[in-house]
């Protein structure tokens, strides 16, 4: 089957990167922090790219909602092998309602089959753009999907649920948001970066809702480095009795 | 004066623990309000008896919703059944639980009506209706506390972040219509595949025991899963990134950045170093213990015990004397 995908991408900190609260108290400093394709998303664009290899035909676009910068992260999934690329600029980078109000605004008037997502991105950890986007465009989703097939217009979706995995079918078009699975993403061949630069990048303004009051950031509370009870096994009864009589956790 | 809305998550006609955790989050809030609490249960048949609990956390009135076409999570159903209880009975706020099914179905529900929806809040403050959100980003690199503008507050709690307590109301218990017509989902579950024994989740184990690199193998992980099973079905193993990587574990155990954020009573890392994707996502969890060889580990800059030494040796002493312990 020819498959259309749209895959929404967002630009994030490294998952690496140390996170400092910026002056305003309510953003974080940019500087020396690396940006990356968030990795949630890596799995969406090779699923993407998995399926249309197996089919022998389809199209995948990426697209995402954000500022100058975020073409960079479009670059990157174009050298993966996506198609073609929508970046929806805005001032900043929206969340939530307003980055899926976005989204699904780029979206509606294409042609589609298939919206994919990272379960979620990495630095707001919403985890609900994907499902918010199928909601505004009225199709169904499956969110923390590991692996899915496509067959006869529609989707059967293994899904990530606390002990184990529910399988769900789903009617095309539809969304699915992606966890760590089936899809380990391929890195960009020298090859795929230089055909990336050719591959079109359409850029268009993004409808964006006035952002919501910020909130204030702080840093979790330091945890003072604790006590070495021992060394090697004769030290396991000291460690129980302190969880025990201490720390009253066993 | 509208209540409180807190979906009660169930399986299988049986509450999940989650439901009394954010039954408890909504008696908070309605409190502080001074409105009631309206917890609503959706699923196949035979949830009224357990539905009634619910009373004993502080739930005002419970709304049981029971039909054929819930025995399984239906998204577009129960988004349904949930927008029209909410505009029906009007709401300051409405709480879900943080677990796979609510992170699925809270979303949508905020877009239907056209609000925010904030995951995962660690804790909610309430003064009169204004509610505030503690929320952790960056997988807990850093937290977040806004008040929500928009009504209602869409918000997900995360699982032992808000221990249930009993605050007995005599609740009610209403049935709640939750016939849908000829409605046509688009996605639909057909099959739930448990792993074995239906294990306790990362997310929702009050101790997690989580294993890294240094436990070499993967069929090393059966010395964690002793050390658990002596804890007496409340310990859940966990796995770094780079044994999830690796394929030693499925992803659904992995705690950090790009898997989960935990914060159970106790935390046990085996094995594992501390990169800073890991403590990030495990450093919010009330003990933590660290086993490693390597004394410089930055795990022991975070934990408030640590053994040092050779894990082959330790674990299995510790599940001999954690078995004396439990006995």
């Amino acid at each position: 089957m020819r498959v259309k995908s749209i895959v929404c991408v967002k630009r994030v900190p490294d998952t690496e990167a140390r996170i400092r609260i910026a002056g305003d108290g309510s953003s974080i400093d940019p500087s020396g922090v690396k940006f990356v394709l968030n990795p949630y998303d890596e799995f969406a664009v090779e699923a993407a790219l998995k399926h249309k290899e197996a089919a022998g035909q389809g199209e995948v676009t990426v697209m995402s909602v954000g500022d100058a910068a975020s073409a960079e992260t479009l670059r990157t999934a174009l050298a993966m092998g996506a198609d073609s690329a929508v970046l929806l600029k805005a001032d900043r980078t929206p969340e939530g309602l307003a980055a899926a109000k976005a989204l699904a605004a780029g979206i509606q008037g294409r042609e589609y089959d298939l919206v994919l997502f990272g379960m979620k991105a990495i630095d707001d950890d919403l985890q609900a753009v994907g499902p918010m986007v199928a909601e505004l465009l009225g199709i169904p989703v499956a969110s923390a999907v590991t692996e899915f097939s496509i067959a006869d217009g529609k989707v059967t979706a293994h899904r990530e649920i606390e002990g184990g995995a529910e399988v769900v079918e789903l009617r095309m078009p539809c969304a699915i948001t992606l966890t760590k699975g089936a899809y380990e993403p391929r890195y960009a061949s020298l090859k795929g970066i230089m055909a990336a630069k050719k591959k079109p990048l359409e850029e268009k303004p993004a409808q964006v809702d006035a952002p919501a009051a910020p909130a204030a950031l702080s840093y979790p509370p330091e945890r003072q480095a604790g006590r070495i009870v021992g060394e090697g096994p004769d030290a396991v009864p000291e460690l129980l009795r302190l969880l025990r009589q201490e720390a009253k956790v066993i | 004066m509208p209540g409180i809305f807190a979906f009660a998550e169930s399986r299988d006609g049986e509450l999940r623990k989650v439901a009394q955790e954010v039954v408890t989050a909504a008696r908070k809030l309605a409190d502080a309000a001074g409105t009631e609490v309206h917890a609503v249960a959706l699923g196949g048949s035979g949830l009224q008896a357990a539905a009634a609990e619910l009373g004993k956390y502080g739930a005002d009135k419970v709304f049981v919703g029971e039909s054929g076409a819930f025995d399984r999570y239906s998204p577009e159903g129960f988004t349904t059944v949930i927008v029209n209880f909410i505009r029906e009975h009007g709401c300051d706020a409405a709480l879900f639980p943080a677990s796979a099914l609510g992170k699925d179905l809270a979303p949508r529900v905020a877009a239907r009506l056209g609000v925010e929806y904030l995951s995962d809040a660690t804790a909610l403050d309430a003064e009169g209706a204004t509610i505030t959100v503690t929320r952790p980003r960056y997988a807990g690199k850093v937290f977040s506390r806004a008040a929500v503008t928009s009504k209602p507050a869409v918000i997900s709690v995360r699982p032992n972040s808000f221990q249930a307590a009993e605050n007995a109301k005599a609740g009610s218990v209403e049935t709640l219509n939750v016939d849908l017509g000829s409605a046509d989902f688009g996605a639909v579950v057909k099959e739930i595949k448990a792993a074995a024994g239906e294990k306790l989740d990362v997310s929702e184990a009050p101790i997690v025991i989580s294993g890294g690199r240094g436990l070499q193998d993967p069929a090393n992980f059966k010395l964690l899963e002793e050390l658990a099973e002596a804890f007496g079905g409340r310990a859940a193993v966990g796995a770094s990134r780079a044994v999830v990587d690796a394929g030693w574990r499925p992803h659904g155990d992995q705690v950090g950045q790009t898997g989960k954020t935990v914060a159970p009573t106790l935390y046990i890392a085996v094995g594992i170093s501390g990169a800073i994707q890991h403590l990030a996502g495990m450093r919010t969890s009330r003990y933590i213990v660290a086993i490693n060889k390597d004394p410089e580990a930055p795990i022991f800059k975070v934990a408030d015990y640590g053994i040092v030494g050779d894990l082959f040796q330790i674990l299995p002493r510790m599940t001999e004397e954690v078995k004396k312990l439990m006995s």
